[in-house]
């Protein structure tokens, strides 16, 4: 495993960056650049590239879906959210429509946001190419025709022209794909989820997204610490703070920064990546929340330090 | 982890110490719980001076007392927080969910001038 690249990040449902919060980055930007002066085209970039990231970029606001760098030469991803799109259309642009590529694409659940990328996803529709679902739910492959069937979609399921498999893969045993020792996990969400657990040539990354850890059956927290175990990175639903987690977002399904990092540091894994981000958080809270679980980390460090990332559409993290 | 009680007028207050953790969260539900449930207390204040750590188990008791005391129309506060604990109670939004008090006679005064009374004379009679 070579590492991830992040299509998309977002919970729930898509979102973008509106007219009046790129005015106020450029405002932000502005401000702070007020008596400096650019000699060059590379001093610009240098001081863009030098501006906090909730200023001079964004998180984005794409639904879920991460491309496993696999190191081999099939193509890997999780999830079919709104980030499929984008995923398919740089693969195309990097082989050209006419080179036939094969696509392992492992599904958590079929929540909606989750699944809404595949009817954008152009290499579904080219001949030669081949996609392989795989998951732990039985109607996985209904779930994926029904989006597509009128009066919800123009486009049915049976326009798609690659080869289509799908695969279901038993939890909590390691199922060989693609080169890679693959593992699931059922989660606490409505109609259930499943994390991955990824290893191939001694590395590991962890998806486990639209999970809720209920914090009151310990051997639910130990099974989720030997799941993370020595993983290099661990991917993790950090849509909500631990209070609204337990408060009024409770058996919503999803989890906290402050859950994931005690997991992380319970399993000793290397790297915890915030992901699933609530659509309701612009890139301030998001950042904020970063930083406040950094700090959280250094509150509770143990013996080694745990890394801590925040998801963001177009990040790529080589382990 | 140690827990006591007391009670000015009729507000109880609850003084956990130690870490509430995975360890002690069993036996600090057990001995929170009942003080929030209770109709004949009108506010509970948890001081947590001698409380070094809380983790999130700790903090989902805490969860279930706060909805337990609103869930009867009482008042509920948190009182005295370490540095360490004060910043978890940020980081976790913790601090949106309870009254935030520097001191307990500061939370008795504000919740109720009798209590803050009937914690000055113990105060005096102790001394």
């Amino acid at each position: 495993m070579r590492g991830v690249r992040f299509w998309g990040t977002r919970g729930s449902l898509p979102v973008a960056l509106d007219a009046s919060g790129v005015r106020a980055k450029l405002v932000a930007a502005l401000r702070d650049a007020q008596g400096r002066t650019f000699d060059s085209d590379a001093d610009v970039d240098a001081y863009v590239d030098a501006l906090p990231f909730e200023i001079g970029a964004t998180f984005g606001g794409n639904t879920s879906c991460v491309e496993l760098l696999t190191g081999g030469p099939e193509y890997a991803a999780c999830d079919l959210g709104s980030g499929l799109r984008a995923f398919g259309q740089a693969v195309i642009g990097q082989h050209g429509p006419a080179s036939p590529q094969t696509y392992h694409l492992f599904v958590s659940h079929v929540h909606w946001d989750h699944i809404m990328g595949l009817p954008f996803f152009g290499p579904a529709y080219i001949p030669g190419n081949r996609l392989i679902f795989y998951g732990g739910h039985e109607r996985l492959e209904a779930a994926l025709r029904r989006q597509m069937d009128m009066p919800s979609f123009p486009v049915g399921f049976d326009v798609l022209r690659a080869s289509i498999e799908f695969v279901h893969l038993t939890p909590d045993t390691p199922h060989d794909v693609a080169g890679m020792r693959v593992t699931l996990k059922r989660q606490h969400h409505v109609g259930d989820s499943y994390g991955y657990r990824f290893e191939r040539n001694g590395r590991t990354i962890v998806y486990s997204t639209d999970s809720e850890h209920k914090l009151t059956e310990p051997g639910e927290r130990l099974a989720f610490a030997d799941f993370f175990r020595s993983a290099d990175l661990v991917i993790f639903d950090a849509m909500y703070s631990l209070a609204e987690a337990t408060s009024v977002k409770a058996d919503w399904g999803h989890s906290s920064n402050i859950v994931g990092v005690e997991l992380c540091q319970l399993a000793g894994a290397k790297e915890l990546c915030l992901f699933h981000h609530e659509p309701a958080l612009d890139d301030a809270a998001l950042a904020k929340m970063l930083a406040e679980t950094r700090r959280f980390e250094e509150i509770t460090r143990g013996a080694a330090p745990l890394r801590v990332s925040a998801a963001y559409d177009g990040l790529e993290i080589i382990l | 982890m140690q827990f006591q009680s007391r009670h000015f007028g009729s507000i109880a207050v609850a003084t956990p110490a130690g870490r509430l953790d995975h360890s002690a969260a069993d036996g600090f539900e057990h001995s929170l719980l009942p003080l929030a449930q209770d109709a004949q207390n009108a506010a509970l204040i948890i001081d947590f001076a001698d409380v070094d750590y809380i983790s999130s188990v700790g903090l989902r008791v805490l969860m279930l007392a706060a909805k337990a005391a609103r869930a009867r129309n009482a008042r509920i506060a948190a009182v005295a927080l370490q540095p360490i604990v004060a910043e978890i109670f940020a980081i976790s939004r913790f601090d949106s969910v309870f009254e935030m008090f520097a001191t307990l006679p500061d939370a008795l005064a504000a919740m109720s001038p009798e209590a803050r009374a009937a914690y000055d004379a113990a105060l005096t009679r102790d001394t």
